[in-house]
């Protein structure tokens, strides 16, 4: 094995060395009856050559990954600049483990240290983690972050959450004694019903929306701050396409408690759904009340300004089943990626992605609004995602677009919500060309008078 | 600070300190669509008016040194032998990073077309079916994101058994947990509506059956967390035993599978009678740990365990992959979409890669790197409990202690020497611990340099205690004031005039 | 040796308490800030709070562990030491003066006398460092 540097013959003289005769007796240990008697059913080695035909074969049996592409709903496609995978790939950041030993692991701290401060500036609150799984993990640890903070053990969660979301928060706090409720939205906006949320009262903990929500509508989380808060509890603000902090009122600044985000938008490739990154961030007088790591500046005895992991008495390595969280290791070389994109793009590039998305993705719903057939059923605002009502069922629709026009049009609410038949959840970013939403358009109107054709 | 530095690259300032305003990293293409008036993109009140003030603006040059500077501060695995207890720090190879970066795999959107997305469907197939395969357990799920999210799902299954089994919610709420098991065990228990009991050690190193037993009388039992080796690096050696005495007490196993690097092609936990594991991919199966992350934490279980995998499943019908959701007794999601992907492309390549015979020998090198390491040893530092050690080999400071020399400064020392340090302080059971994994990665010579290098530590502790308790010597940076970081905890960069308080 | 006032009382978790009328005013011991190492961290409960015995008021963190603080006798929080916020590190540097944790009104006075004087704790400290 290619992988292990110690040849056969010195593996021998090493195991004289230590007074055995055999490689099995190294397992004397083991009873038994508890070991397996035969070789693994694994298949022999595969080289390198080998390998990498193979999963070029199987990487290729993924259609989609060639073609362009309209999907968003959690997971955004996005231009990520060359150095940041470049950078990600130096040994040093990404065969080194987490920082326990923070003279030898100052690259790590410090670029943590970046990250936690931009993911503060970019959300709008005083502090952030060195991050979680995702978003969705995110999420659910922010809900049961609201019941310590508030001792309140009813969350209301907007129905326009990322469904996944909601169904990972269903699972976290089945048995931690909190209840679920849900806030309906509005169905000629689009946007969370915040006049009337059913339950709101001061046995509440936290009111959470998302924004853009599932359905890309833009919510008012000033007036979600202002319902929250009247009743003593806390408001959490749920990000699933980070682009758009570029553009959009920070929720820190509309009034949040806590702030969690998918960082994927961030230069990190969609990869069929991980790894990604969870941002999360609060307020100062809540830092206590954080899940997972966090690093601070510290110096040592001669002044020098370093960095550690700090507050770590809130962990499961110090205080066991009493800890803020289960959370060990994160996602730390996603989040190192997210933070070399900040800053490559930096502050105008922020900006200016924000801006093309928002202004690809609205060219894009003016003309699918002119198809005939085509309508856009939400009012409210919207960033790069907005839903579109076909004429036609869109399970039906998209694979004949993606057969017949190469594209992968947007997604089918249907597999979230099986009453929606005919509604498309469409995204548009930087990387979608003019011609591309042309085509897009195009290939609607053409799937639509072919539909009517059979019709007819 | 007004520290001079002997070079640039030792004393690069943050990132927000570098930034210039209108220096540039980036360039997008024009913008190729007719332009909506801001305005009628959104209302004023839901832009930004803060301009992203203090977001810094940075030329790509700037941003390729900054973090190639700082990235040299960093020990890793590519320079050296890394031999954190319980971490499993094997090297990473390059032909992972490369499959999992083919365009096919990368640019794969989660939520594409089952039939667009075969190719994906099937790594995840097969990587389940080599992972059942090597803990002999028949149910996998790729989903949870790292070890303790593995773990957090085992236990919610056994829950979720114990309540479809028991009718209604079970009255069964102890989960026990031996008092050498990390953090993250009672962690996940207590997020699944257990209470934790502490199940003693023996003095040699075991789990204490006649505490289990005792324990499992009160008929309250929903289960027992076991890591296997243990945490101190032994072999549980009455693991069947043990797995009786929680199944006839009504209760389920789940084992913490950090460990299972010294298990793989030798023995299989489904064989000893475990319910349930979580297998780290980012420690056994050599995907990088990244400083902390991503991490990847499959779960494995039973058939009867089965139904309570979270929602979806990778299945195969004929010569189709598909996502079945349709689960009614699952625990749910756990993540959102399937776990990271990114990661069970980089461990089936390993395994594939190995194959067979190679994963078997990976096991006898690691455990032999270890013995190596006990063997030369053992004579200058306490060895705290007498059975062979398996991947790893746990010692104290008792020796060095008495002049004042404790693991902390035995571990800071080994920085000057070249190593990196191995875990200390854990597990909490033993006072001074120090728990040494080499791996398979680290060969005969490097492994002698270490053990020389922990002698000469050990003299040094004698003849000269306060070079070592005054060490690293040799880093950019020494000992940091951790108190003083905790008590006013400074978390994020703030603009020099901003910073009152600083 | 840890300092042991001669004019307190203390209680085995390693707390001590200074009554005077009504109010007791309680804080850790010398000992106990020594075992913690530096103190970063106290978390302490809300005037008006009531407590048992031996009941958990809040805690004590250095940098790598917690400590549970547990009331010598009962009573109801009558003020609590607010400049251990900004400055925990009295605890190390000053446990029976400026590190007070919180006054309370004595529920029963009698259970005061059941507490140890400083002789006592002393000679439970030896035992404990002894085991």
């Amino acid at each position: 094995m290619r992988y292990i540097p110690n040849s056969p013959e010195e593996r021998q003289e090493m195991l004289s060395e230590v007074g055995l005769s055999q490689a099995v007796d190294l397992f004397d240990s083991i009873p038994a009856d508890a070991r397996l008697a035969r070789p693994l059913d694994v298949p022999d080695a595969l080289s390198e050559i080998e390998l990498l035909a193979r999963f070029e074969s199987l990487a290729a049996r993924n259609h989609a990954a060639g073609r362009p592409s309209f999907l968003g709903a959690g997971a955004y496609s996005h231009y990520s600049p060359t150095i940041v995978d470049a950078l990600i790939q130096r040994s040093e950041f990404f065969t080194a483990y987490t920082p326990y030993q923070p003279e030898v692991s100052q690259g790590t701290l410090q670029a943590i240290f970046e990250f936690q401060t931009l993911v503060c500036q970019l959300t709008g609150m005083d502090v952030a983690n060195a991050s979680m799984y995702d978003g969705s993990t995110a999420l659910a640890e922010a809900v049961l972050m609201a019941e310590r903070v508030t001792r309140r053990r009813r969350v209301i969660v907007s129905a326009a959450v990322h469904p996944e979301y909601l169904e990972v928060a269903r699972t976290y706090v089945a048995h931690a004694g909190v209840e679920l409720l849900s806030a309906a939205f509005d169905e000629a906006t689009g946007r969370t019903n915040l006049e009337d949320i059913e339950g709101l009262d001061e046995t509440v903990a936290a009111v959470v929306v998302q924004s853009p929500n599932f359905f890309g509508c833009v919510e008012d989380v000033r007036a979600a701050a202002e319902r929250a808060h009247a009743v003593g509890a806390l408001l959490v603000v749920a990000v699933t396409e980070s682009a758009s902090l570029g553009m959009l009122r920070s929720p820190g600044a509309c009034g949040a408690d806590i702030v969690i985000a998918e960082g994927q938008s961030f230069g990190v490739p969609v990869s069929c759904g991980g790894p990604y990154v969870g941002l999360f961030a609060t307020s100062e007088k809540y830092a206590r009340q954080l899940p997972g790591r966090l690093v601070g500046v510290a110096h040592d005895k001669q002044g020098r300004r370093g960095f550690v992991l700090t507050l770590a008495t809130r962990e499961q390595h110090i205080r066991r089943e009493k800890a803020t969280s289960n959370i060990c290791t994160n996602e730390g070389l996603i989040a190192l990626a997210a933070t070399i994109y900040m800053t490559t793009m930096g502050r105008r590039g922020l900006q200016e992605v924000a801006e093309q998305c928002a202004q690809k993705a609205h060219y894009a719903a003016r003309q699918i609004a002119a198809v005939e057939g085509y309508e856009l059923p939400y009012s409210a605002p919207f960033f790069n995602e907005f839903v579109v009502r076909a004429p036609v069922a869109a399970d039906e629709l998209l694979p004949r677009l993606a057969d017949a026009h190469n594209i992968t049009g947007g997604l089918a609410l249907s597999r979230y919500f099986p009453g929606r038949p005919n509604d498309i959840l469409v995204c548009v970013t930087e990387v979608n060309r003019r011609s591309e939403i042309d085509a897009l358009v195009a290939g609607l109107r053409k799937v639509q008078s072919s539909k009517f054709k059979v019709q007819s | 600070m007004k520290k001079a530095s002997t070079h640039i690259t030792q004393n690069e300032a943050l990132i927000f300190e570098r930034s210039q305003p209108g220096r540039r990293g980036y360039m997008l293409p024009p913008l190729d669509v007719d332009e909506t008036p801001a305005d009628e993109l959104l209302p004023a009140e839901l832009r930004r008016d803060d301009d992203l003030e203090g977001v810094p603006e940075l030329s790509e040059v700037d941003v390729v040194r900054h973090f190639t500077r700082i990235s040299t501060w960093n020990f890793h695995i590519d320079l050296g032998m890394y031999p954190l207890g319980s971490c499993t720090m094997k090297y990473n190879s390059r032909l992972n990073e490369r499959v999992a970066r083919m365009p096919g795999f990368a640019n794969l959107h989660p939520l594409a077309p089952e039939a667009d997305s075969q190719g994906a469907l099937e790594v995840m197939y097969e990587l389940q079916r080599h992972l059942s395969e090597i803990t002999g357990l028949a149910g996998v799920s790729l989903q949870p994101a790292a070890g303790a999210h593995g773990e957090l799902t085992g236990v919610m299954m056994i829950r979720a058994f114990l309540d479809k089994r028991d009718g209604g919610e079970s009255a069964r709420h102890l989960m026990l947990i031996p008092d050498s098991a990390h953090g993250t065990n009672p962690a996940s228990a207590h997020l699944s509506g257990f209470t934790v009991k502490t199940i003693r050690s023996t003095p040699e190193g075991l789990t204490d059956l006649e505490h289990l037993r005792e324990l499992c009388a009160g008929g309250d039992v929903a289960g027992l967390m076991l890591t296997n080796p243990n945490t101190c690096g032994i072999f549980e050696r009455n693991i069947t035993e043990i797995c009786k005495i929680v199944h006839d007490a009504g209760g389920l196993v789940y084992m913490d599978g950090a460990n299972m690097n010294a298990l793989v092609g030798v023995a299989r936990p489904g064989d000893m009678g475990v319910d349930v594991i979580h297998l780290n991919l980012h420690k056994t199966f050599s995907t990088p740990h990244g400083g902390g992350g991503p991490g990847s934490g499959p779960c494995c279980c039973t058939a009867e365990l089965e139904p309570f995998l979270p929602t979806p499943l990778v299945t195969r019908s004929g010569d189709r992959f598909r996502l079945d959701f349709d689960r009614p007794s699952s625990i749910g999601r756990v993540k959102a979409f399937y776990g990271n992907f990114g990661m069970h492309l980089r461990a089936l390549a390993s395994i594939l890669t190995h194959g067979r015979e190679g994963l078997r020998e990976a096991t006898e090198a690691a455990v032999l790197n270890a013995r190596m390491i006990a063997h030369g040893l053992s004579d200058i530092y306490d060895k705290p409990f007498d059975a062979p050690p398996m991947h790893e080999v746990l010692f104290t400071d008792k020796r060095q202690s008495r002049k004042g020399v404790h693991t902390l400064d035995i571990a800071k020392r080994l920085i000057d020497y070249g190593f990196h340090p191995m875990t200390i302080y854990f597990p909490l059971i033993v006072q001074g611990a120090m728990l040494i994994e080499p791996t398979e990665s680290v060969g005969r010579h490097e492994i002698e340099q270490f053990v020389e290098a922990m002698r000469e530590i050990a003299r040094e502790s004698v003849e000269d205690p306060e070079l070592v308790l005054n060490a690293p010597h040799t880093t950019r940076i020494g000992r940091l004031d951790e108190a003083t970081a905790a008590r006013k905890p400074v978390l994020r960069w703030k603009p020099a005039e901003k910073t009152a308080t600083a | 040796m840890a300092n042991v006032p001669e004019d307190l009382h203390y209680s085995k978790d390693h707390e001590w308490i200074r009554v005077e009328g009504e109010t007791g005013t309680i804080g850790i011991t010398d000992y106990a800030q020594h075992s913690l190492g530096d103190v970063v961290y106290v978390e302490l409960p809300k005037v008006g709070d009531k407590f048992e015995a031996h009941e958990s008021f809040g805690s004590v963190e250095s940098v790598k562990a917690v400590s549970e603080l547990f009331t010598p006798v009962a009573g109801e929080v009558v003020e609590v030491n607010e400049t251990l916020q900004d400055s925990p590190e009295s605890v190390n540097s000053d446990p029976y003066g400026a590190a007070w944790m919180m006054r309370v009104r004595v529920k029963d006075k009698g259970a005061v006398d059941a507490l140890l004087t400083a002789a006592e704790y002393e000679d439970f400290l030896k035992t404990e460092t002894e085991s």
